[in-house]
């Protein structure tokens, strides 16, 4: 029973992820690197929450099969990122560039957190302005 | 009074950010290529293998590049548009049949019947990626100097015809449109 009881929490930390592309594409280890980074990086269009690493769609494997053409052929990791964007938009890039219209998304969480601050500071102010009998009431 | 004024604002502000988010589909995206020159295509013809299809084909030409498989069910869903379309002869169609294989394309346009000018085999989505493609079927309209005028991503029909593409057609073909 407990053994029973052991194998199922073993199962229970399996890891459920299946590495579509595992394999190795290239020999040379640098080019290896390169091709896993980017193929992390791009999003699989037709299975949006995926990136074509992880997906098996014959989209992210024609993907995969140009991106790696692209590295044959000595391209830099712009270049190809500028070939992607300029046939799948911005959008399939899961980390956007800090440039023209994506720029909103890297500024926008700073903006968030400072105005959260802000607040953050006003309210503790106000409430240190305060005599203490009356935040004990409060709470 | 105004503690709750601020949330009260900040959520009326919110609404319409939400509602619009909810009226949008995410997996129609918009093309890159929209406004901007269509990209080249070379492919051999589906139905003659030794002839080429291309861009080359309708130069000048204000055309639709219609992007199909016949293991897309939305590209059954349009078909019978697509042969109303052509019969009417209003805009010539350019097919781009995307991953599939050349048997089964030809027997699909034996039984559902050819609306194609021209269909280019794509067999192993090359051309796809240059236009863009992720899921068929998706439809272009290219203007006569070589523009992307409109793209449509998923079945093709008369309500869609109507409101999407009709008010860029060129206006000679307007009397005989379906």
């Amino acid at each position: 029973m407990k053994k029973l009881l052991w194998i199922c929490v073993m199962l229970m930390c399996a890891s459920s992820s299946v590495a579509i592309d595992a394999g190795k594409s290239f020999d040379d280890p640098e080019l290896q690197a390169r091709y896993d980074k980017i193929t992390a990086e791009v999003r699989c269009l037709k299975c949006q929450n995926q990136t074509i690493k992880d997906s098996n769609a014959f989209l992210a494997a024609d993907l995969r099969r140009e991106i790696k053409r692209m590295l044959e052929e000595g391209m830099t990791d712009a270049e190809i990122y500028d070939f992607l964007v300029a046939r799948y938009g911005e959008f399939a890039l899961y980390r956007p560039r800090a440039t023209g219209k994506t720029l909103i998304l890297w500024i926008a969480p700073i903006l968030l957190l400072g105005f959260g601050a802000l607040f953050l500071v006003r309210i503790v102010r106000r409430r240190m302005a305060l005599p203490i009998d009356d935040i004990s009431e409060e709470g | 009074m105004s503690r709750f004024l601020v949330p009260l604002a900040a959520f009326v502000v919110l609404i319409p950010v939400l509602m619009i988010g909810l009226t949008r589909d995410p997996s129609r995206l918009p093309s890159p290529f929209l406004n901007n020159p269509a990209p080249q295509f070379e492919l051999p013809s589906l139905i003659h293998p030794e002839e080429s299809v291309g861009s080359a084909d309708y130069e000048d030409q204000q055309v639709l590049v219609n992007v199909w498989a016949t293991w897309c069910p939305g590209c059954r869903q349009e078909h019978g548009f697509l042969m109303q379309l052509a019969a009417s002869g209003v805009i010539p169609i350019y097919g781009i049949d995307w991953r599939d294989t050349r048997r089964e394309a030809l027997r699909w346009l034996q039984e559902l019947g050819n609306p194609y000018v021209a269909t280019g085999f794509d067999g192993d989505g090359r051309v796809g990626i240059d236009w863009g493609v992720y899921g068929a079927p998706e439809t272009f309209l290219i203007g006569t100097d070589g523009t992307v005028l409109h793209k449509h991503t998923g079945p093709l029909n008369r309500q869609v015809w109507q409101r999407d593409f009709v008010p860029l057609v060129s206006a000679v073909a307007e009397e005989k449109l379906p």
